[in-house]
Order: C-alpha cells, then structure tokens, then sequence
C-alpha cells in the first residue's frame, strides 16, 4: 500500500517536473530570443551615438578617444544645413497637405459604409507598401511629360503620396473609436457642421490627428525612394546629402549628423507620447 | 449646395479632394511609368514588349530578380523568429515594463533609415565592431568581409524590418483571450503546446500582415541594400535607379519597376487573402 502510493507520489512529481521542465524551457527560448532581438534592435543606434563622439579620423570601433571634433565639424558644413532647411520645409509643407486632405477625407470615410470607403481605403494605404523607386520614377516621368519642372512643390507633392496613409489611418482609428453619437447630438442640438467639426469632432480625434502628423512628419523628412528622382541640386535633402557623404567617402560627419537625429528622434517621441499617447495609436492599430 | 452641406461627413464629398490628388499625382503617374515600359526608347511612341524581353534574357538581371525575391523571403522569416518573441514578452510584461519595451521597439521604427544604415557600416566595417571583436578574441587573423555582401544587407534588413513585424503580432497578442491559454493549461496542455496549438493560430492575422510589410518593404527598399551592398550585390531598386539615372535609360527602368510592382502586388494580394481567410477563421 505504501508502496504504490509512494510510486504514485513519485509519477506525480515527475509528471510535475516534466511540465515544469516545458514551462521553463519555452520562458527561457521566448526570453532569450526577445532578449538577443531587443539588443539587435538597439545596438545601431548605440553604436551611432557612441561613433558619433570618436576622436579617430576614420570609423573605427570602438573608437580609441572621445571628443566632440565631429560635432563641431558639423558647423562648417553648409551644404548640411541647407540640406536640413529644405527636408524640414518639404516635411512641414507635406504634413500640412496630408492633414487637411486627410481629415477631410477620413470624415468621410468614417460616416459612409458604401462600396467606396474600401476602394478609398485601399488607394490611399497603397503607397505604404507599393516600392516608392517605382513611385518616384514615375513621378518624374509624369512632371516631365506634362512639362512641371522639378521644384520644391513636385517634391512636396510627391511627399504627400508617400505619407497620407499615416494621417488617415490614425484619424480613421480616432473617428471609428468615437462613433457618430455625439457628432449626431450635436447636430440635432442645431449645431451647424462646420460648428460641430471645430468644436466637437476635432478635440475629441486630436490625439489622432496629432499622432498622423508626426508619422507623416518623421517619414517625409527621412524619405529618399521618391526624393531621389524629385530632388535636385537646389532642393537636395537631408537624407540624400547623408547618403552620399556614406555611400561616397564615409565622412566621419555623418555620424555627427546621425547622432544628431537620433537624439531629437528620441526626444520628440518622449514629447508626442506625452501629448497624443504615440504608442497607444502604433502599437494598436 | 451651400459650405455648410460641404462639410456634412455623410456626404462623401469630403473625400473628393484627396480622391482627385491621388488619381492625379499617384494613380496617373503609375499608369505614365507602365505606358513608358512599353517604349521602343525614351519618347519614341509605339508598343512592344522588347524592354521585359531584355530584361529577361540577361541573366545578371534575372539573378538581380532572384535575389530580391530571396532577400525578401529570408528577411521576413528572420524577422518573424526574431519578432514574434518579442511581441509575446511585450504583451506578458508587467505595465511598468511596457513604457521602455515601447521606447524600445518604436525608437528604431521613427529614427532615419539612413542612420540605422549608416550603423551597420559601423558594426560591419573592416574596423568595425564585429571584426575588431572576433580578433580580440584571436578566432579569426584577417577582417572578414561583411560589408558588401548579400549575408551583410539580409542582417542589416533585419533589423531595420523587424519592428514592422512586432507591432501587428502586438495588436493580435493583445486581442485574445488570456482565459484562453489558462483554460490549456488547466487541462494539462505545457507551454509549447499552449503557444503552438492556441495562442499561434490565434495571431495568424498579425503575423501575416506583418510579413506583408516586412516583405514588401525589404523588397523596395533602396538605402540600406546600396550602403551595405555598395555595388557590389544588387537589387531590383538599386538597377531601377542605376538605369533611371545613371545610364538615363528610362524605358528599361520603368520595366524593371512594372516588374517589382508586379512581384509586390502578387505579394500583398496573395497574403492579404490569407489574412481574411485566418481571420475569419478565429471567428
């Protein structure tokens, strides 16, 4: 009796152990996966950042000694600031495009279940994922045959493209996350459309709107598929110039610049998330 | 029709001016570049298929074709061994965990490509951090070649895709039901087989959206296949852009283009229809 209650026991803790063994062995393999991916996914920018501050002439790492001889090599660099001036130009002008043909066009597409929305829907995701090379080439063969020289416009235009998914997308979230209840107390209530917009619908999907802009923002401002073939000597962008001092000589420069970028990247997505809740919109939708 | 009915969001006419826009600046210039592939050469009006057939018949650019397609499909599988984990841990982790796991995550997704490129250069370089490393260690006495090579674009593409992969898996992690693998669990089902037969099936939908971007992305994109690569392996965006612009040879490149349109669209078409069909399947 004994015995076998004892062998029991001893077929129940080992029947324990073996799922304790499976329980273990998938936390450590996720875990340690996770683990490698989360190191992988910030080691680039670590190194950057670390690069950025090296007292070597070439990209050696780690780098023998610090110093900020890169930082300030930043500020002889004209062509640099320049290139800055006119991707934060395009990026602002484009945001403000997408926004207000975004909105628009979301209300719309928020308050109608016809055939439409869908076809609509999908036009305007397509650029997220339909080759932007392919996009910019024909860009410029369009702006040339109907005779449009290439300019800060074609390039804000075609900036346009590539980032109106960000604003739609969010703003659509927004709106399908309220509803149309309030919107429809509103307007029994009297309250016109336009009134009914600015002062019920807009606060409410603002954090939407805000989160769209910045995505459309961050995009247009680091594009270079379209810019490549829309851009030209006296709209060169940022991203171009920091492609060509790679591609071309590997200035050490650019790791400055890069450095540059990844700090206000940062800082500006602690900011948004303080704002609109980035990370509730990216994460979710 | 007064403004006020302007602004009425039943009306649909809101839509109308992006509608126009994208038509005139996107829909139109596709068709323009699809017309020219089928050019003799540049302005020369006519019809023929002659620039698919060049591209077909040289078989430098067929293995351009081969290898963006493998580049694509390598990067999206490594991306979904690497991503999928790091979903799960995000989706498990305490709330305290979730702000940093998030920082985490998105400040490689907002910052430039061209900067993250630009730190792969610096880890694969001949001075850099992974050969400096291995011959610390005295494992190898040469600097290995990284740097301009297929393997060192598919790491590099990897890790720039691979939070284009964690958030779906996030958003369908987050949609099933905990009760769900505690349910499994109770009825004696281990780990693995919690995760394999229940919680996987359940995220098909994140995790094939997710692989849709990542592959449609990995296969157009241009900076970090031609920093990494330099010349050296080439992809269909690097000859698109090498005959656009550099041989000026238009026809040819709105072809290669028509071609990786072609490739992406079977791509997003296919995928988006198993997508639906797994959804409609959890329900």
């Amino acid at each position: 009796m004994s015995i076998a209650g004892s062998n029991l026991a001893s077929a129940r803790s080992s029947s324990r152990s073996a799922t304790q063994f499976d329980r273990l062995s998938f936390n450590w393999v996720i875990g340690g996966i996770a683990a490698f991916s989360l190191l992988l996914l910030t080691l680039p920018t670590l190194i950057v950042l670390i690069a950025s501050f090296s007292s070597a002439q070439t990209l050696r790492f780690p780098p023998p000694g610090f110093s900020l001889q890169w930082y300030s090599a930043l500020f002889s660099y004209p062509e640099l600031w320049t290139a800055a001036v006119t991707s934060f130009q395009v990026a602002l002008w484009a945001t403000v495009l997408c926004v207000v043909l975004g909105v628009c066009a979301s209300l719309a597409m928020a308050g109608s279940r016809a055939r439409w929305v869908a076809a609509m829907d999908a036009l305007v995701m397509s650029p997220l994922a339909l080759p932007g090379i392919a996009v910019g080439l024909g860009m410029l063969t369009f702006f040339s045959m109907i005779g449009w020289r290439l300019s800060i416009l074609t390039l804000v235009i075609s900036h346009v493209v590539i980032c109106i998914p960000y604003v739609v997308r969010t703003t659509l979230a927004s709106l399908t996350q309220l509803g149309s209840s309030l919107r429809e107390a509103s307007t029994v209530l009297g309250a016109g459309s336009i009134y009914t917009f600015f002062h019920v619908t807009l606060p409410l999907i603002k954090q939407g709107v805000i989160t769209g802009a910045f995505m459309a923002f961050l995009s247009s401002f680091d594009n270079i598929t379209v810019s490549l073939f829309l851009s030209d000597s006296r709209t060169e962008v940022l991203p171009i110039r920091m492609w060509s001092m790679i591609e071309n000589d590997l200035d050490v420069r650019a790791a400055a610049i890069s450095g540059l970028l990844i700090l206000s990247t940062a800082l500006l997505m602690i900011f948004m998330e303080r704002v609109s809740g980035l990370s509730k919109f990216l994460v979710k939708s | 029709m007064n403004v006020a009915k302007l602004f009425k969001p039943r009306e649909g006419q809101l839509a109308l001016p992006l509608a126009l826009f994208l038509h005139l600046f996107y829909v139109v210039p596709l068709a323009v570049l699809l017309a020219s592939s089928f050019q003799q050469a540049a302005g020369v009006p006519g019809f023929t298929l002659g620039q698919y057939g060049e591209f077909f018949q040289d078989s430098v650019n067929v293995k351009v074709l081969r290898d963006t397609v493998f580049l694509g499909i390598q990067v999206t599988i490594a991306c979904l061994i690497l991503g999928y984990p790091v979903a799960y841990v995000f989706a498990n982790a305490p709330a305290a965990w979730k702000g940093i796991l998030t920082f985490l995550i998105l400040l490689p997704l907002l910052t430039s490509a061209v900067v993250r490129t630009f730190g792969w250069v610096v880890i694969l370089g001949k001075q850099g951090l992974v050969n400096t490393f291995l011959q610390n260690l005295g494992l190898i006495g040469e600097p290995i070649k990284l740097l301009f090579t297929h393997h060192g674009v598919a790491i590099a593409m990897t890790q720039i895709q691979l939070p284009l992969m964690i958030l779906p898996i996030v958003a369908s992690l987050s949609q099933v039901d905990s009760r769900l693998s505690a349910a499994s669990e109770s009825l004696g089902g281990g780990a693995w087989r919690t995760f394999w037969k229940i919680i996987f099936p359940l995220t098909l939908p994140g995790v094939i959206s997710g692989c849709l971007l990542v592959f449609a992305i990995t296969v157009s994109s241009f900076v970090t296949p031609s920093i990494i690569g330099g010349g050296q392996v080439m992809y269909m965006p690097t000859l698109i852009y090498q005959q656009a612009v550099v041989l000026l040879n238009g026809p040819f490149a709105a072809a290669v283009s028509a071609i990786l349109l072609a490739v992406v669209l079977l791509v997003v078409v296919g995928l988006s229809a198993l997508g639906q069909r797994s959804r409609a399947y959890i329900r």
